[in-house]
């Protein structure tokens, strides 16, 4: 048990042993482990403290490392999606889209429109759950656990839609090269609509909750700021980098699946402290309802996946039936696909900023070489920045503002 | 005025001459190869320079390639943006398979610090200068570096599985 | 129409004016499986489900589980949901350690039962490499419905437990064979 415990030529025992504050109080360190309440997800921070403010933080992570990059490489690409799933398990189909959209860039698949669309209102459905989730914990950490219990509830809708899509509830697993695998059902539809009638309800509800209560905003107006320039400087991407009011998008940039035929706006924040990324995630949240009612209303007819039978399992009827498709299926299974030698960066906007996928290829089924732009890991070296100076509460408020997954950081 | 691929190619290769080779479009992407001796000031120049201004560092990667020659083993990959053109920018450099080593970007780019951490737990390649460079994923009393290409994916010290399952033979093994 | 409640059904035992007589052993378990506070050790994916669990739509405070404690000292059982790695498998058995008896452990998911889809070199397959397991719930994530289930077979086998299960042969044995 004693390989755990602080050794005593850590730097922090030795800035210990040479600091002593004019009162005589010394400093002191305190361990916030990989397990604890408040933290979501393992990861470690040492932290030298005095008293009860913060003077300098020490991040450990990579208590969950799964050796996603080394799975990859041996794993065909329609393997490689139930890897993407558990990165950031919060917004699952936003990664098995983004990963598609990688293999459909490297084999210059063209999607029907209408995979677009739907494939458009199931990112922004995740996008919601994950705001969700962030912003209900974060009342969690200051003390408000109703909100959360409340607005849960919905999540629970959501996951009803994603079983109709694709069976799942949580690491959805869904699509496929060229589009999706089956066509929504129309129960999807219906429990869309229910869920786009009952939803802002209750969201209004739960804003109100926290946008203008007193306690709230005491607990997060100024505290954990990032100015624009350091944003940029450390890597922050998505709702955390808009906060400190810049408004950089992926999917406006950028776009793919058909984003551009839809009008949303990129809601910014001014100050990046955390109620400006509370407030930023909030908005994000109305304008990934507007955009689904915009495809809702737009959603054309047509195939729901792109015609290539080398890469997409044909039905099992004609499996059985038709020679062609038996030789389709058998040579997509064992993996005798025209695979380019290639080398491909996709970037989308993901919950938390731009997830990029940079896929070197060499011709064979399994990729050469795949590496995930993780957002969470590149902005969580921020973290140690923030807290500096804070005290201990507010490092908890702060961590949960910024919406680290562990999954995405070690993956 | 909208920055051209011909202008930064023209800009680099009149500042570093032979020191950076192979522009090109690679899909949407435009990329070339520096040297690993000069890598630091041609990511110096992409970002100070106020007609590139790439100021946003995408991602930094390593890939192994055995198979290449000596000084072409370890590879690592920049990726840069520029948010107000809108444009991206590859920058590779390859490395030498036994002792890869290639200055740090950490003092233009702070979030570079992690992510060369990453790269030298995955493969081992040293950036010179970085602070604190030590295994950031993996176990701090691990030896080996996972990612390259003969370290294998499994466990090998596991005593519970059962090969016939896994389709391995005596003489596929 | 009355609604009455569903209170858990009396050990068997001899009833009379102002007593009941039973087993010691019943009682106790009764107490102990209608009361069992869990740690949740989440980690990954499986934690979000286990979030799911204790909010209002399937509310795993109904068995008894209302009070999560962070705290080992204070928990009963252990719930470990998520991938557990090599790097993390020291301080599970830290957390295990600390625990006091009686106390039991759920490996929820996949990862956690035997490693999931995560065959590799830093992945522990399977915490029952490191502490003694009572129950194993797969899937992966499993259902909210499914990790209550194993509450509940963690219930049944609480209830059939002798008071002083840590003194006998059987356990010492397993903790020998953990170095615990």
């Amino acid at each position: 048990m004693s390989e755990l415990l602080l050794q005593p030529q850590h730097r922090y025992a030795k800035i210990i042993e040479n600091t002593r504050n004019e009162d005589g109080s010394e400093l002191s360190i305190l361990n916030l482990g990989p397990t604890h309440p408040a933290t979501h997800g393992i990861f470690q921070n040492i932290l030298l403290m005095d008293g009860e403010r913060i003077v300098d933080a020490e991040p450990t992570i990579g208590y969950i490392h799964r050796a996603f990059e080394k799975i990859a490489e041996n794993r065909p690409f329609y393997q490689i999606n139930v890897l993407t799933d558990r990165m950031n398990y919060c917004s699952s189909p936003i990664n098995n889209m983004a990963w598609w959209m990688t293999v459909e860039k490297l084999l210059k698949i063209e999607v029907p429109k209408r995979a677009q669309y739907l494939r458009v209102i199931v990112m922004e459905l995740a996008r919601i759950t994950d705001h969700l989730i962030c912003n209900s914990i974060l009342g969690v950490d200051t003390g408000a656990y109703t909100g959360f219990l409340y607005v849960f509830q919905f999540r629970e809708k959501v996951y009803e839609i994603y079983e109709e899509i694709c069976g799942a509830r949580l690491t959805t697993n869904m699509g496929r090269i060229g589009g999706f695998e089956r066509e929504w059902s129309e129960e999807a539809f219906k429990k869309l609509d229910v869920f786009l009638e009952e939803f802002p309800v209750a969201w209004k509800e739960f804003e109100n909750l926290f946008v203008r209560n007193r306690i709230f905003i005491d607990r997060t107006v100024n505290v954990g700021s990032i100015t624009a320039e350091d944003a940029m400087q450390y890597g922050l991407t998505g709702p955390n980098l808009r906060g400190a009011g810049i408004d950089y998008d992926v999917r406006k940039a950028q776009p793919y699946s058909s984003y551009e035929d839809f009008e949303f706006d990129v809601p910014v924040g001014q100050s990046g402290d955390t109620y400006d990324r509370f407030c930023v995630r909030n908005a994000e949240v109305w304008e990934s309802l507007s955009i689904i009612r915009q495809a809702l209303a737009k959603l054309p007819e047509g195939p729901i996946h792109a015609d290539v039978p080398d890469y997409y399992l044909p039905p099992k009827e004609e499996v059985y039936t038709n020679m062609e498709a038996l030789i389709y299926h058998f040579k997509i299974v064992m993996g005798e696909v025209p695979v380019p030698v290639d080398e491909i960066y996709h970037a989308v906007e993901g919950g938390n900023g731009e997830l990029g996928f940079y896929l070197i290829t060499d011709g064979s089924r399994t990729p050469y070489r795949l590496h995930f732009r993780r957002p969470c890991f590149i902005y969580y070296q921020a973290y140690t920045e923030m807290i500096k100076g804070t005290m201990l509460s507010d490092a908890i408020v702060i961590l949960s503002s910024l919406n680290v997954i562990a999954g995405e950081l070690d993956a | 005025m909208a920055l051209e691929t011909t202008y930064i190619q023209e800009n680099l290769t009149k500042k570093f001459g032979n020191n950076v080779l192979n522009f090109g479009m690679k899909r949407d992407v435009f990329s070339f190869e520096a040297t690993s001796q000069t890598v630091h000031e041609v990511i110096q120049t992409l970002k100070e320079d106020e007609s590139l201004n790439f100021h946003f560092l995408t991602d930094i990667c390593g890939v192994h390639f055995p198979d290449n020659d000596e000084n072409q083993q370890f590879a690592v990959v920049y990726h840069l943006h520029n948010w107000i053109e809108n444009i991206r920018i590859r920058v590779t450099t390859f490395l030498n398979g036994d002792n890869p080593e290639v200055p740090t970007t950490i003092d233009l780019f702070k979030s570079a610090n992690w992510m060369e951490r990453e790269t030298w737990d995955f493969y081992g390649i040293n950036f010179i200068g970085h602070p604190q460079l030590k295994r950031i994923l993996n176990m701090e009393e691990m030896v080996s570096h996972p990612m390259r290409k003969e370290f294998p994916l499994e466990d090998s010290g596991r005593t519970d599985k059962d090969d016939r399952f896994f389709g391995r033979t005596k003489s596929n093994k | 129409m009355e609604n009455k409640p569903n209170i858990v059904a009396p050990p068997e035992g001899v009833v009379g004016e102002g007593f009941f007589a039973t087993k010691l052993n019943d009682v106790v378990g009764l107490a102990r499986a209608n009361s069992l506070w869990p740690l949740p050790f989440a980690t990954s994916c499986c934690g979000i489900e286990f979030m799911a669990t204790m909010a209002s739509h399937y509310d795993l405070a109904r068995f008894g589980s209302e009070r999560v404690s962070f705290s080992p000292r204070q928990a009963d059982m252990l719930m470990v949901m998520g991938t557990i790695s090599k790097k993390m498998a020291p301080i599970l058995r830290q957390v295990y350690e600390q625990m006091s008896e009686p106390r039991w452990v759920i490996a929820v998911g996949a990862c956690a039962s035997s490693g999931g889809v995560f065959d590799t070199y830093s992945v522990l397959q399977g915490i029952d490499k490191v502490i003694p397991v009572d129950v194993y719930v797969p899937g992966c994530p499993p259902r909210p419905e499914q990790i209550v289930d194993g509450v509940m077979q963690l219930q049944e086998l609480v209830k059939n437990e002798s008071v002083r299960r840590r003194n006998s042969d059987e356990y010492k044995e397993l903790l020998a064979s953990y170095n615990l």
